[in-house]
Protein backbone atom coordinates (compact mmCIF):
# COMPACT_ATOMS: atom_id res chain seq x y z
CA UNK A 1 0.00 0.00 0.00
CA UNK A 2 1.20 3.45 -0.81
CA UNK A 3 1.92 5.77 2.06
CA UNK A 4 -0.29 8.85 2.21
CA UNK A 5 2.72 11.11 2.68
CA UNK A 6 6.25 10.36 1.58
CA UNK A 7 8.97 12.54 3.06
CA UNK A 8 11.53 11.24 0.61
CA UNK A 9 9.35 12.13 -2.38
CA UNK A 10 8.63 15.52 -0.90
CA UNK A 11 12.35 16.15 -0.46
CA UNK A 12 12.98 14.96 -4.00
CA UNK A 13 10.52 17.35 -5.68
CA UNK A 14 10.99 20.30 -3.35
CA UNK A 15 13.98 21.78 -5.25
CA UNK A 16 12.07 21.52 -8.55
CA UNK A 17 9.10 23.38 -7.15
CA UNK A 18 11.30 25.93 -5.40
CA UNK A 19 13.00 26.58 -8.73
CA UNK A 20 9.68 27.94 -10.01
CA UNK A 21 9.12 30.22 -7.06
CA UNK A 22 10.98 33.12 -8.74
CA UNK A 23 8.46 32.90 -11.59
CA UNK A 24 5.56 33.19 -9.15
CA UNK A 25 7.14 35.97 -7.10
CA UNK A 26 8.53 37.73 -10.15
CA UNK A 27 5.25 37.76 -12.04
CA UNK A 28 3.53 39.05 -8.91
CA UNK A 29 5.99 41.89 -8.43
CA UNK A 30 6.01 43.00 -12.05
CA UNK A 31 2.22 42.71 -12.28
CA UNK A 32 1.93 44.68 -9.04
CA UNK A 33 4.10 47.48 -10.40
CA UNK A 34 1.91 47.55 -13.52
CA UNK A 35 -1.25 47.58 -11.38
CA UNK A 36 0.08 50.27 -9.02
CA UNK A 37 1.16 52.61 -11.82
CA UNK A 38 -1.77 52.08 -14.18
CA UNK A 39 -4.14 52.28 -11.20
CA UNK A 40 -2.66 55.59 -10.16
CA UNK A 41 -2.87 57.01 -13.66
CA UNK A 42 -6.48 55.81 -13.89
CA UNK A 43 -7.36 57.36 -10.55
CA UNK A 44 -5.87 60.71 -11.54
CA UNK A 45 -7.46 60.67 -15.01
CA UNK A 46 -10.83 59.79 -13.50
CA UNK A 47 -10.69 63.10 -11.61
CA UNK A 48 -10.79 64.95 -14.92
CA UNK A 49 -13.54 67.40 -15.61
CA UNK A 50 -13.53 66.42 -19.28
CA UNK A 51 -16.73 64.40 -19.23
CA UNK A 52 -16.26 62.30 -22.37
CA UNK A 53 -12.83 61.12 -21.25
CA UNK A 54 -14.19 60.28 -17.83
CA UNK A 55 -17.06 58.28 -19.31
CA UNK A 56 -14.81 56.29 -21.63
CA UNK A 57 -12.52 55.43 -18.75
CA UNK A 58 -15.42 54.45 -16.50
CA UNK A 59 -16.80 52.07 -19.13
CA UNK A 60 -13.34 50.57 -19.60
CA UNK A 61 -12.84 50.12 -15.87
CA UNK A 62 -16.28 48.54 -15.49
CA UNK A 63 -15.62 46.21 -18.38
CA UNK A 64 -12.37 44.98 -16.87
CA UNK A 65 -13.82 44.62 -13.39
CA UNK A 66 -16.92 42.76 -14.46
CA UNK A 67 -15.24 40.11 -16.60
CA UNK A 68 -13.15 37.22 -15.22
CA UNK A 69 -9.40 37.59 -15.23
CA UNK A 70 -9.13 34.21 -16.95
CA UNK A 71 -11.18 35.45 -19.91
CA UNK A 72 -8.96 38.51 -20.18
CA UNK A 73 -5.84 36.36 -20.11
CA UNK A 74 -7.21 34.08 -22.84
CA UNK A 75 -8.01 37.08 -25.00
CA UNK A 76 -4.51 38.48 -24.65
CA UNK A 77 -2.83 35.10 -25.09
CA UNK A 78 -4.95 33.37 -27.72
CA UNK A 79 -6.78 36.15 -29.58
CA UNK A 80 -4.25 38.96 -29.88
CA UNK A 81 -1.69 36.83 -31.81
CA UNK A 82 -4.25 36.70 -34.62
CA UNK A 83 -3.77 40.43 -34.89
CA UNK A 84 -0.03 40.22 -34.83
CA UNK A 85 0.57 40.68 -31.11
CA UNK A 86 2.41 37.64 -29.88
CA UNK A 87 3.35 37.76 -26.20
CA UNK A 88 5.14 35.26 -23.97
CA UNK A 89 3.15 33.70 -21.12
CA UNK A 90 5.06 35.81 -18.59
CA UNK A 91 4.41 39.09 -20.37
CA UNK A 92 0.77 38.14 -20.96
CA UNK A 93 0.46 37.24 -17.29
CA UNK A 94 1.88 40.45 -15.88
CA UNK A 95 -0.07 42.62 -18.30
CA UNK A 96 -3.34 40.76 -17.68
CA UNK A 97 -2.97 40.52 -13.93
CA UNK A 98 -1.59 44.07 -13.72
CA UNK A 99 -4.33 45.72 -15.76
CA UNK A 100 -7.05 43.72 -14.02
CA UNK A 101 -5.89 44.77 -10.58
CA UNK A 102 -5.18 48.35 -11.67
CA UNK A 103 -8.94 48.85 -11.85
CA UNK A 104 -9.29 47.83 -8.22
CA UNK A 105 -6.28 49.84 -7.12
CA UNK A 106 -7.60 52.94 -8.89
CA UNK A 107 -10.57 52.74 -6.54
CA UNK A 108 -8.24 52.55 -3.55
CA UNK A 109 -6.27 55.54 -4.79
CA UNK A 110 -9.53 57.41 -5.31
CA UNK A 111 -10.45 56.95 -1.66
CA UNK A 112 -7.04 58.30 -0.71
CA UNK A 113 -7.36 61.28 -3.06
CA UNK A 114 -10.88 62.07 -1.85
CA UNK A 115 -9.62 62.16 1.72
CA UNK A 116 -7.25 65.06 0.95
CA UNK A 117 -8.78 68.19 2.49
CA UNK A 118 -9.83 70.88 0.03
CA UNK A 119 -7.48 73.26 1.83
CA UNK A 120 -4.46 71.35 0.54
CA UNK A 121 -5.52 71.98 -3.06
CA UNK A 122 -6.21 75.61 -2.26
CA UNK A 123 -2.89 76.11 -0.51
CA UNK A 124 -1.05 74.62 -3.48
CA UNK A 125 -3.07 76.81 -5.83
CA UNK A 126 -2.32 79.97 -3.79
CA UNK A 127 1.39 79.21 -3.83
CA UNK A 128 1.27 79.07 -7.62
CA UNK A 129 1.91 75.35 -8.04
CA UNK A 130 0.72 74.04 -11.39
CA UNK A 131 -1.88 71.26 -11.58
CA UNK A 132 0.83 68.71 -12.30
CA UNK A 133 3.02 69.96 -9.44
CA UNK A 134 0.04 69.83 -7.11
CA UNK A 135 -0.63 66.21 -8.03
CA UNK A 136 2.98 65.08 -7.85
CA UNK A 137 4.17 67.05 -4.84
CA UNK A 138 1.09 67.42 -2.68
CA UNK A 139 -1.87 65.20 -3.47
CA UNK A 140 -0.25 61.87 -4.37
CA UNK A 141 2.35 61.90 -1.56
CA UNK A 142 -0.40 62.67 0.93
CA UNK A 143 -2.96 60.27 -0.49
CA UNK A 144 -0.78 57.16 -0.48
CA UNK A 145 0.44 56.64 3.11
CA UNK A 146 -3.06 56.12 4.57
CA UNK A 147 -3.96 53.58 1.87
CA UNK A 148 -0.70 51.60 2.06
CA UNK A 149 -2.24 48.75 4.08
CA UNK A 150 -4.98 48.28 1.46
CA UNK A 151 -2.47 48.45 -1.38
CA UNK A 152 -0.36 45.89 0.45
CA UNK A 153 -3.36 43.58 0.74
CA UNK A 154 -3.81 43.74 -3.00
CA UNK A 155 -0.16 42.75 -3.45
CA UNK A 156 -0.78 39.60 -1.40
CA UNK A 157 -4.07 38.90 -3.16
CA UNK A 158 -2.33 39.19 -6.51
CA UNK A 159 0.40 36.85 -5.34
CA UNK A 160 -2.16 34.21 -4.46
CA UNK A 161 -3.87 34.75 -7.81
CA UNK A 162 -0.77 33.83 -9.86
CA UNK A 163 -1.65 30.10 -10.28
CA UNK A 164 -4.29 31.28 -12.74
CA UNK A 165 -1.37 32.11 -15.05
CA UNK A 166 -0.85 28.36 -15.49
CA UNK A 167 -3.87 28.55 -17.79
CA UNK A 168 -1.72 30.42 -20.28
CA UNK A 169 1.04 27.84 -19.81
CA UNK A 170 3.23 29.79 -17.45
CA UNK A 171 5.10 27.27 -15.34
CA UNK A 172 4.74 28.70 -11.88
CA UNK A 173 4.87 26.65 -8.69
CA UNK A 174 1.39 25.10 -8.84
CA UNK A 175 1.78 24.10 -12.46
CA UNK A 176 5.18 22.60 -11.68
CA UNK A 177 3.71 20.63 -8.78
CA UNK A 178 0.96 19.36 -11.07
CA UNK A 179 3.46 18.25 -13.69
CA UNK A 180 5.59 16.50 -11.09
CA UNK A 181 2.51 14.88 -9.61
CA UNK A 182 1.23 13.59 -12.91
CA UNK A 183 4.58 11.94 -13.54
CA UNK A 184 4.39 9.82 -10.37
CA UNK A 185 0.68 10.00 -9.49
CA UNK A 186 1.70 11.45 -6.14
CA UNK A 187 0.02 14.82 -5.76
CA UNK A 188 -0.28 15.42 -2.06
CA UNK A 189 3.37 16.26 -1.44
CA UNK A 190 3.60 18.67 -4.32
CA UNK A 191 0.42 20.54 -3.55
CA UNK A 192 1.26 20.69 0.14
CA UNK A 193 4.64 22.17 -0.65
CA UNK A 194 2.95 24.74 -2.90
CA UNK A 195 0.50 25.64 -0.15
CA UNK A 196 3.29 26.03 2.40
CA UNK A 197 5.33 28.16 0.00
CA UNK A 198 2.38 30.46 -0.67
CA UNK A 199 1.75 30.78 3.04
CA UNK A 200 5.39 31.48 3.86
CA UNK A 201 5.78 34.16 1.20
CA UNK A 202 2.43 35.73 2.09
CA UNK A 203 3.40 35.94 5.75
CA UNK A 204 6.73 37.55 4.91
CA UNK A 205 5.01 39.94 2.51
CA UNK A 206 2.37 41.01 5.01
CA UNK A 207 5.09 41.55 7.61
CA UNK A 208 6.89 43.83 5.15
CA UNK A 209 3.66 45.68 4.36
CA UNK A 210 3.03 46.32 8.05
CA UNK A 211 6.60 47.51 8.57
CA UNK A 212 6.55 49.85 5.60
CA UNK A 213 3.19 51.25 6.68
CA UNK A 214 4.42 51.92 10.20
CA UNK A 215 7.61 53.57 9.01
CA UNK A 216 5.82 55.82 6.53
CA UNK A 217 3.03 56.65 8.94
CA UNK A 218 5.45 57.45 11.73
CA UNK A 219 7.48 59.70 9.48
CA UNK A 220 4.55 61.97 8.75
CA UNK A 221 2.66 61.15 11.96
CA UNK A 222 -0.45 60.94 9.83
CA UNK B 1 -2.70 110.38 1.65
CA UNK B 2 -2.64 106.94 0.09
CA UNK B 3 -5.60 107.69 -2.10
CA UNK B 4 -3.33 109.80 -4.30
CA UNK B 5 -1.65 106.64 -5.55
CA UNK B 6 -3.29 104.21 -7.92
CA UNK B 7 -5.11 101.42 -6.13
CA UNK B 8 -3.39 98.02 -6.18
CA UNK B 9 -6.73 96.18 -6.11
CA UNK B 10 -10.00 97.30 -7.63
CA UNK B 11 -13.33 95.48 -7.39
CA UNK B 12 -15.85 96.86 -9.86
CA UNK B 13 -19.50 95.97 -9.39
CA UNK B 14 -18.49 92.49 -8.25
CA UNK B 15 -21.24 90.03 -7.47
CA UNK B 16 -21.05 86.46 -6.30
CA UNK B 17 -24.01 84.12 -6.03
CA UNK B 18 -24.34 80.48 -5.09
CA UNK B 19 -27.58 79.54 -6.76
CA UNK B 20 -30.20 81.88 -5.35
CA UNK B 21 -27.95 83.04 -2.55
CA UNK B 22 -26.30 86.39 -3.26
CA UNK B 23 -23.15 86.47 -1.19
CA UNK B 24 -21.75 89.66 -2.68
CA UNK B 25 -23.95 92.34 -4.19
CA UNK B 26 -22.32 94.72 -6.65
CA UNK B 27 -19.29 95.48 -4.56
CA UNK B 28 -17.13 98.48 -5.46
CA UNK B 29 -13.97 98.33 -3.44
CA UNK B 30 -10.41 99.60 -3.74
CA UNK B 31 -7.26 98.79 -1.83
CA UNK B 32 -4.22 101.07 -2.01
CA UNK B 33 -0.58 99.94 -1.97
CA UNK B 34 0.64 99.29 1.55
CA UNK B 35 -2.79 99.66 3.04
CA UNK B 36 -3.94 97.32 5.83
CA UNK B 37 -7.63 96.70 5.45
CA UNK B 38 -9.57 94.67 7.98
CA UNK B 39 -12.89 93.16 7.00
CA UNK B 40 -15.35 92.55 9.79
CA UNK B 41 -18.91 91.29 9.83
CA UNK B 42 -20.88 88.25 10.88
CA UNK B 43 -20.30 84.95 9.14
CA UNK B 44 -22.00 84.72 5.77
CA UNK B 45 -21.73 88.46 5.22
CA UNK B 46 -19.38 87.97 2.26
CA UNK B 47 -16.02 89.10 3.65
CA UNK B 48 -14.24 85.80 3.15
CA UNK B 49 -15.73 85.41 -0.31
CA UNK B 50 -14.39 88.82 -1.29
CA UNK B 51 -10.93 87.64 -0.28
CA UNK B 52 -11.22 84.28 -2.04
CA UNK B 53 -12.17 86.03 -5.27
CA UNK B 54 -8.96 88.04 -5.12
CA UNK B 55 -6.94 84.86 -4.55
CA UNK B 56 -8.77 83.37 -7.55
CA UNK B 57 -9.96 80.41 -5.54
CA UNK B 58 -13.42 81.26 -6.79
CA UNK B 59 -14.81 83.16 -9.74
CA UNK B 60 -17.19 86.10 -9.40
CA UNK B 61 -20.65 85.80 -10.90
CA UNK B 62 -20.31 89.27 -12.37
CA UNK B 63 -18.23 92.41 -12.34
CA UNK B 64 -14.53 93.01 -12.81
CA UNK B 65 -11.46 92.69 -10.62
CA UNK B 66 -8.16 94.44 -11.28
CA UNK B 67 -4.82 93.85 -9.56
CA UNK B 68 -1.90 96.18 -10.24
CA UNK B 69 -3.85 97.64 -13.12
CA UNK B 70 -4.30 94.26 -14.83
CA UNK B 71 -7.70 92.71 -15.16
CA UNK B 72 -7.73 89.29 -13.47
CA UNK B 73 -11.45 88.78 -13.93
CA UNK B 74 -12.90 88.22 -16.38
CA UNK B 75 -9.76 86.91 -18.09
CA UNK B 76 -10.90 86.26 -21.61
CA UNK B 77 -7.81 86.39 -23.78
CA UNK B 78 -4.86 84.07 -23.67
CA UNK B 79 -2.49 86.91 -22.84
CA UNK B 80 -4.72 87.90 -19.94
CA UNK B 81 -4.74 84.39 -18.56
CA UNK B 82 -0.95 84.31 -18.63
CA UNK B 83 -0.81 87.62 -16.80
CA UNK B 84 -3.26 86.33 -14.24
CA UNK B 85 -0.92 83.48 -13.43
CA UNK B 86 1.96 85.91 -12.86
CA UNK B 87 -0.14 88.19 -10.70
CA UNK B 88 -1.17 85.24 -8.58
CA UNK B 89 2.43 84.95 -7.41
CA UNK B 90 2.20 88.48 -6.02
CA UNK B 91 -0.65 87.46 -3.74
CA UNK B 92 -0.21 85.27 -0.68
CA UNK B 93 -2.84 83.80 1.57
CA UNK B 94 -2.98 82.51 5.14
CA UNK B 95 -5.89 80.20 5.88
CA UNK B 96 -8.02 79.56 8.89
CA UNK B 97 -7.09 75.88 8.72
CA UNK B 98 -3.33 76.56 8.15
CA UNK B 99 -3.12 74.04 5.27
CA UNK B 100 0.55 73.20 5.67
CA UNK B 101 1.65 70.16 3.68
CA UNK B 102 1.83 67.36 6.28
CA UNK B 103 4.40 65.26 4.41
CA UNK B 104 6.97 68.05 4.16
CA UNK B 105 9.14 69.44 6.92
CA UNK B 106 8.61 73.02 8.01
CA UNK B 107 11.55 74.14 5.90
CA UNK B 108 10.32 72.20 2.86
CA UNK B 109 6.88 73.74 3.28
CA UNK B 110 8.34 77.22 3.15
CA UNK B 111 10.80 76.50 0.32
CA UNK B 112 8.42 74.59 -1.94
CA UNK B 113 6.93 77.51 -3.84
CA UNK B 114 10.04 79.74 -4.06
CA UNK B 115 12.07 76.83 -5.45
CA UNK B 116 9.51 75.16 -7.70
CA UNK B 117 7.32 78.07 -8.74
CA UNK B 118 9.68 81.04 -8.71
CA UNK B 119 12.68 78.83 -9.53
CA UNK B 120 14.85 80.50 -6.92
CA UNK B 121 18.21 78.81 -6.27
CA UNK B 122 17.84 76.36 -3.37
CA UNK B 123 20.50 77.96 -1.19
CA UNK B 124 18.92 81.38 -1.55
CA UNK B 125 15.43 80.04 -0.83
CA UNK B 126 16.69 78.19 2.21
CA UNK B 127 18.47 81.24 3.58
CA UNK B 128 15.32 83.31 3.23
CA UNK B 129 13.17 80.52 4.70
CA UNK B 130 15.39 80.37 7.77
CA UNK B 131 15.28 84.14 8.07
CA UNK B 132 11.48 84.01 7.97
CA UNK B 133 11.39 81.22 10.53
CA UNK B 134 13.44 83.40 12.84
CA UNK B 135 11.02 86.24 12.24
CA UNK B 136 8.07 84.11 13.35
CA UNK B 137 10.13 82.72 16.24
CA UNK B 138 10.42 79.12 15.09
CA UNK B 139 14.06 78.73 14.04
CA UNK B 140 14.33 75.51 16.01
CA UNK B 141 11.48 73.85 14.11
CA UNK B 142 12.97 73.87 10.60
CA UNK B 143 13.24 70.09 10.39
CA UNK B 144 10.05 69.25 12.26
CA UNK B 145 6.88 68.05 10.58
CA UNK B 146 3.65 70.07 10.88
CA UNK B 147 2.05 67.37 13.06
CA UNK B 148 4.71 68.05 15.70
CA UNK B 149 3.69 71.68 16.06
CA UNK B 150 0.96 73.39 18.04
CA UNK B 151 -1.80 75.21 16.19
CA UNK B 152 -0.22 78.59 16.88
CA UNK B 153 3.17 77.41 15.65
CA UNK B 154 1.58 75.86 12.58
CA UNK B 155 -0.11 79.11 11.68
CA UNK B 156 3.13 81.03 12.16
CA UNK B 157 4.80 78.64 9.71
CA UNK B 158 1.92 79.17 7.30
CA UNK B 159 2.57 82.90 7.53
CA UNK B 160 6.27 82.36 6.83
CA UNK B 161 5.33 80.16 3.88
CA UNK B 162 3.18 82.93 2.43
CA UNK B 163 5.91 85.52 3.01
CA UNK B 164 8.51 83.35 1.28
CA UNK B 165 6.97 84.25 -2.06
CA UNK B 166 7.57 87.94 -1.25
CA UNK B 167 3.95 88.81 -1.97
CA UNK B 168 2.85 92.37 -2.60
CA UNK B 169 -0.57 91.54 -1.24
CA UNK B 170 -1.10 89.29 1.75
CA UNK B 171 -4.49 87.88 2.65
CA UNK B 172 -5.44 86.54 6.06
CA UNK B 173 -8.66 84.57 6.27
CA UNK B 174 -9.61 84.36 9.95
CA UNK B 175 -6.06 83.32 10.84
CA UNK B 176 -6.82 82.72 14.51
CA UNK B 177 -10.33 81.29 14.38
CA UNK B 178 -9.21 77.67 14.49
CA UNK B 179 -6.79 78.21 17.37
CA UNK B 180 -7.12 77.49 21.05
CA UNK B 181 -7.65 80.79 22.86
CA UNK B 182 -4.24 80.74 24.54
CA UNK B 183 -2.50 80.45 21.15
CA UNK B 184 -4.24 83.37 19.46
CA UNK B 185 -1.92 86.02 20.88
CA UNK B 186 1.33 84.64 19.44
CA UNK B 187 -0.14 84.57 15.93
CA UNK B 188 -1.62 88.05 16.12
CA UNK B 189 1.70 89.36 17.37
CA UNK B 190 3.47 88.00 14.28
CA UNK B 191 0.86 89.45 11.94
CA UNK B 192 1.11 92.80 13.68
CA UNK B 193 4.89 92.82 13.24
CA UNK B 194 4.51 92.15 9.53
CA UNK B 195 1.96 94.92 9.29
CA UNK B 196 4.27 97.36 11.05
CA UNK B 197 7.51 96.69 9.21
CA UNK B 198 6.26 96.15 5.71
CA UNK B 199 5.06 97.86 2.64
CA UNK B 200 2.97 94.75 2.05
CA UNK B 201 -0.64 95.44 1.29
CA UNK B 202 -2.74 93.43 3.71
CA UNK B 203 -6.33 92.33 3.69
CA UNK B 204 -7.51 90.63 6.86
CA UNK B 205 -10.71 88.94 7.90
CA UNK B 206 -10.83 88.64 11.65
CA UNK B 207 -13.09 88.61 14.68
CA UNK B 208 -10.37 89.98 16.98
CA UNK B 209 -11.60 93.54 17.32
CA UNK B 210 -8.78 94.95 19.45
CA UNK B 211 -6.27 93.53 17.01
CA UNK B 212 -8.23 95.01 14.11
CA UNK B 213 -8.13 98.40 15.73
CA UNK B 214 -4.34 98.16 16.22
CA UNK B 215 -3.41 96.96 12.80
CA UNK B 216 -5.92 98.48 10.40
CA UNK B 217 -5.62 101.64 8.34
CA UNK B 218 -9.21 101.05 7.32
CA UNK B 219 -11.99 98.81 8.58
CA UNK B 220 -14.84 97.62 6.40
CA UNK B 221 -18.02 96.30 7.93
CA UNK B 222 -19.76 93.72 5.77
CA UNK B 223 -23.44 93.08 6.12
CA UNK B 224 -25.53 90.84 3.88
CA UNK B 225 -23.21 91.04 0.90
CA UNK B 226 -22.51 94.76 0.91
CA UNK B 227 -19.96 96.99 2.61
CA UNK B 228 -22.36 98.64 5.03
CA UNK B 229 -19.83 100.98 6.59
CA UNK B 230 -16.13 101.70 6.30
CA UNK B 231 -13.64 104.10 7.79
CA UNK B 232 -10.67 104.43 10.10
CA UNK B 233 -10.61 102.11 13.13
CA UNK B 234 -11.65 105.08 15.29
CA UNK B 235 -14.64 105.88 13.12
CA UNK B 236 -15.77 102.29 13.00
CA UNK B 237 -15.18 101.25 16.59
CA UNK B 238 -15.88 104.50 18.44
CA UNK B 239 -18.40 106.24 16.24
CA UNK B 240 -20.33 103.57 14.37
CA UNK B 241 -23.03 105.18 12.29
CA UNK B 242 -25.30 102.37 11.23
CA UNK B 243 -27.53 100.45 13.59
CA UNK B 244 -26.27 97.12 12.20
CA UNK B 245 -22.66 97.93 13.04
CA UNK B 246 -23.61 99.07 16.54
CA UNK B 247 -25.41 95.78 17.12
CA UNK B 248 -22.48 93.82 15.69
CA UNK B 249 -19.91 95.59 17.87
CA UNK B 250 -22.08 95.20 20.96
CA UNK B 251 -21.91 91.46 20.57
CA UNK B 252 -18.13 91.64 20.81
CA UNK B 253 -18.08 93.72 23.94
CA UNK B 254 -17.30 91.91 27.18
CA UNK B 255 -16.90 88.57 25.43
CA UNK B 256 -13.28 88.43 26.56
CA UNK B 257 -12.22 87.31 23.10
CA UNK B 258 -9.41 89.79 22.96
CA UNK B 259 -7.89 89.15 26.35
CA UNK B 260 -5.20 86.77 25.15
CA UNK B 261 -4.02 89.27 22.63
CA UNK B 262 -3.87 91.98 25.26
CA UNK B 263 -1.72 89.76 27.42
CA UNK B 264 0.60 88.64 24.65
Amino acid sequence: MKKIWSWSFAAEIFPDILKCLPVTVGSTLVAFVVAALVGLVLAVLLQTKIQWLRKILLVLVDLIRSTPLLVQLYVIYYVLPNYGLLLTPFVTGVIGLGIHYSTYLSEVYRSGIDAIPKGQWEAADCLGLTKLQTWLKVVIPEAIPPILPVIGNYLITMFKETPILSAISLIEILQEAKILGSRSFRYIEGFTIVGVLFMAVSLVASFIVVRVTTIVTRKYSM
Amino acid sequence: MRQIENPIVVYKQVTKAYGDLNVLKKIDFKIYPGEKVVLIGSSGSGKTTLMRLLMMLEKPTGGEIYVEGERIFPAIHRSEKKKVHQIKNDIGMVFQQFNLFPHMTILENIMEAPVHVKKEPKAQAQAYALELLEKVGLSDKADAYPSQLSGGQTQRVAIARALAMRPKILLFDEPTSALDPELVGEVLKVIKEIAQDGSTTMLLVTHEMKFARDVADRVCFFDKGVIAEQGSPQEIFEHPKTERLKQFLNRFLNTGKDEEYENA
